[in-house]
C-alpha cells in the first residue's frame, strides 16, 4: 500500500527562541531548522511498514519554502521513495494546510497519511484531524501503535487517563505521539542515494486551493519571566520556608 | 452571542476541566449552553446544569458517542455548532482528538490552548513550547477554540438550575470503532488538578525508587508527575508526563525531583505557583526557574522530606 507522509520544516528544538523587539514574532533569522521531531516519529513509522512489507511506496509531502526541500531530502535519506514540495513563502493556517493535503491525497490516493500530532512552532495539533474531517476519513491520532491488518489498522492513542485502542478501515490518517518509536538516523550513503530521488515541486496554484488567511497574530510577546529563587542548605531548611515562607504545604 | 461547550465526562461522572472552560466563556460573555455527548450520562447532565452561568444544557445520548470517538463528536458538533458564536473545549486529549475535524467540518479555523480572552475574537495563547505568547484575533464567523485549564480559575459548580434538553442525533461512525482500553489506576489526586505536583525524572534511576515519590505524595495529598526522560525510559507510564508533548499543570507547589528542567518539561509547570528542585547538579537548568533549590542526593532528600513534612 501506498503511504502518504507530511513533514515540516521548523525551528529546531534545542533552540532558545527570541521574540523580535517590535513584538511582531518570533525571530527567525539565522536560526537553526530541523523537521519537526513528531514528523521524524511519522517518517521512522512509514519506513518501518516498508520493511515489513506492510507499505510499498513512500510518498512524503512538506509545505513551505523552497528551502524545506531540505526535510524532504532528509525523509528520502531515511527511507521515503519521492517527494513532493508545495513551494509556498506564505505563512500558512492549519485549515489551509489541511487543503493543500487533502489535494494532494486525492491525487495520491493513499491507504495510509502519517503525520506528526503537533508542530513544536506553532504547537495547534489540528492539521491530521482537520486533514480527516476534509477528506472523511477516520483519525488515530497521538499513536504510540500502529498495527495494520488487511484493510484495517489498529491505533494504540495515547489518552489523559491511560491508552485507547481505536480500529480505523484504511484508508485512514495516523498522528504520531513520541513513543511510536525512536527514528533512526540517515546515513551517509542514503543521504548520497537520496539526492537522486524524485522531488516534485508544485505550487498551491496547481492544487486549485486557494490561500486565505483569518487569522491575524496580534502581537507575540516573551512569557512572564521566572527568577532563580534561592538555594536552601538542607531538607529542613526546605520544608520550613515551604511552611512558613510560601506557605504552600 | 451564545457559546457551546462541550463538556468533558467520562458518562459517569463531569471532569473539572469543564468548569475552566465554562470560566472562559464566561469571560467572552453571552449565553452559555453546554453540550453533554456520551451513553447513559444523565448524571453529568444533571451536573452540568448546576454550573454557575450555564442557561442550558444539550444531552445527546447514544452509543455512537460513549467512547467520545473524534468522527462521530465531529460531526454531532459542528452540526449542532453552526448556530453558535463560539466553540469551546477543554484542551485535553479529547479536546484536541475532535474539535480540529469540527473545525474543518465548519470550514473555520481553529484557535488551541487559550490561556487568556482579550474580547470575542481576540485570544491569548503560548506557542513556541510556551517559549512566546502570541495573541490571536480571529475573523472568523464562528471561533473554535480549546482551552488550557490552567489559564482560567474553575467557574463554581453549583449555583445554576440550566433546563436539560435532550437530543436524539446518532452520528455512529461507520469507519472508526473502540477497541479496548487500558486506564492507568491511581488514588491520588488527578495531576491537572492537583494543589501539590511532585515529579521525578531520569535522576530516579529506576521504576521501584518512585516509591519514595509516591510515599511523600501521599503524606501531603499530591500527585506524582514525571519527566519525558523519566517515561521513555520505561520508570512509570506515559500519562504522568508533564511537558509539551504531556500536561500542564500549574499547581501551588510544583516540586522537581532529579529533573534537568528541559525546556520541554519547563512548558508543562512553569506556571506552577512555587517551584522547589531537588537536584545533584547545581548547574541544572531546572534552578534558574526554581524558587526554592536544594542541591543534594534526592535519595537523601526524599526520604528526608517525607519525614519532615
Amino acid at each position: 500500500m501506498k503511504v502518504l507522509v507530511a513533514v515540516k520544516r521548523v525551528i529546531d528544538y534545542n533552540v532558545k527562541v527570541r521574540v523580535k523587539p517590535d513584538n511582531s514574532d518570533v525571530d527567525l533569522n539565522n536560526v537553526k531548522m530541523a523537521m519537526n521531531p513528531f514528523c521524524e516519529i511519522a517518517v521512522e513509522e512509514a519506513v518501518r511498514l516498508k520493511e515489513k512489507g506492510v507499505a510499498t511506496e513512500i510518498v512524503v509531502v512538506s509545505i513551505g519554502p523552497k528551502v524545506a526541500q531540505e526535510q524532504i531530502r532528509t525523509s528520502l535519506a531515511l527511507g521515503a521513495d519521492r517527494g513532493i514540495l508545495i513551494e509556498t513563502d506564505e505563512k500558512l493556517e492549519s485549515l489551509t494546510v489541511a487543503k493543500l493535503l487533502k489535494a494532494v491525497v486525492d491525487k495520491e490516493q493513499p491507504q495510509l497519511v502519517i503525520l506528526g500530532k503537533q508542530s513544536i512552532d506553532s504547537d495547534n495539533n489540528q492539521t491530521g484531524q482537520m486533514l480527516g474531517a476534509l477528506t472523511g476519513l477516520p483519525q488515530g491520532t497521538f499513536a504510540s501503535e500502529v498495527v495494520v491488518d488487511g484493510d484495517k489498522v489498529n491505533v494504540t492513542r495515547e489518552v489523559d487517563a491511560g491508552l485507547r485502542t481505536v480500529g480505523l478501515s484504511l484508508p485512514a490518517i495516523v498522528t504520531t505521539d513520541l513513543r511510536l518509536n525512536e527514528p533512526r538516523y540517515a546515513s551517509l550513503p542514503n543521504i548520497m542515494k537520496a539526492k537522486r530521488k524524485p522531488l516534485e515541486v508544485v505550487s498551491p496554484a496547481d492544487l486549485g486551493v486557494e490561500i486565505k488567511s483569518t487569522q491575524t497574530i496580534v502581537k507575540v510577546t516573551p512569557p512572564a519571566q521566572r527568577s532563580a529563587g534561592i538555594k536552601v542548605a538542607d531538607v529542613a531548611e526546605l520544608v520550613d520556608k515551604l511552611k512558613n515562607e510560601a506557605k504552600v504545604l | 452571542m451564545t457559546i457551546l461547550v462541550i463538556a468533558e465526562h467520562d458518562n459517569t461522572a463531569l471532569n473539572a476541566a469543564t468548569l475552566n472552560v465554562v470560566a472562559a466563556a464566561k469571560e467572552i460573555g453571552g449565553d452559555i449552553e453546554i453540550l453533554v455527548a456520551g451513553e447513559a450520562c444523565a448524571a453529568v447532565a444533571d451536573a452540568a446544569a448546576k454550573i454557575d452561568g450555564v442557561s442550558k444544557v444539550v444531552v445527546a445520548d447514544s452509543a455512537a458517542y460513549k467512547y467520545q470517538i473524534a468522527e462521530a463528536m465531529g460531526d454531532l458538533v459542528a452540526e449542532l455548532g453552526a448556530g453558535y458564536s463560539h466553540i469551546l473545549a477543554a484542551a485535553t486529549t479529547t479536546g484536541k482528538d475532535f474539535m480540529p475535524r469540527t473545525a474543518a467540518l465548519l470550514d473555520v479555523n481553529m484557535i488551541s490552548d487559550i490561556v487568556a480572552v482579550e474580547s470575542a475574537d481576540t485570544f491569548v495563547r503560548p506557542i513556541y513550547a510556551g517559549n512566546a505568547i502570541a495573541t490571536v484575533q480571529s475573523s472568523d464567523s464562528i471561533k473554535v477554540i480549546t482551552v488550557r485549564g490552567t489559564g482560567f480559575d474553575a467557574a463554581p459548580a453549583e449555583g445554576g438550575s440550566a433546563a436539560i434538553e435532550a437530543n436524539a442525533t446518532d452520528k455512529t461512525s461507520a469507519t472508526s470503532a473502540f477497541v479496548s482500553e487500558e486506564l492507568a489506576k491511581s488514588d491520588r489526586p488527578d495531576l491537572t488538578a492537583a494543589e501539590i505536583v511532585i515529579s521525578g525524572g531520569r535522576g530516579m534511576g529506576n521504576g521501584e525508587n518512585f516509591e519514595i515519590l509516591y510515599k511523600v505524595a501521599d503524606k501531603i495529598g499530591a500527585a506524582v508527575g514525571a519527566s519525558r526522560a523519566a517515561v521513555d525510559a520505561g520508570f512509570v507510564p506515559n500519562d504522568m508526563q508533564v511537558g509539551q508533548t504531556g500536561k500542564i499543570v500549574a499547581p501551588s507547589l510544583y516540586i522537581a525531583v532529579g529533573i534537568s528542567g528541559a525546556i520541554q518539561h519547563l512548558a508543562g509547570m512553569k506556571e506552577s505557583k512555587v517551584i522547589v528542585a531537588i537536584n545533584k547538579d547545581e548547574e541544572a537548568p531546572i534552578f534558574q526557574v526554581a524558587d526554592y533549590g536544594l542541591v543534594a542526593d534526592l535519595f537523601d532528600a526524599v526520604p528526608e522530606l517525607e519525614k519532615l513534612v
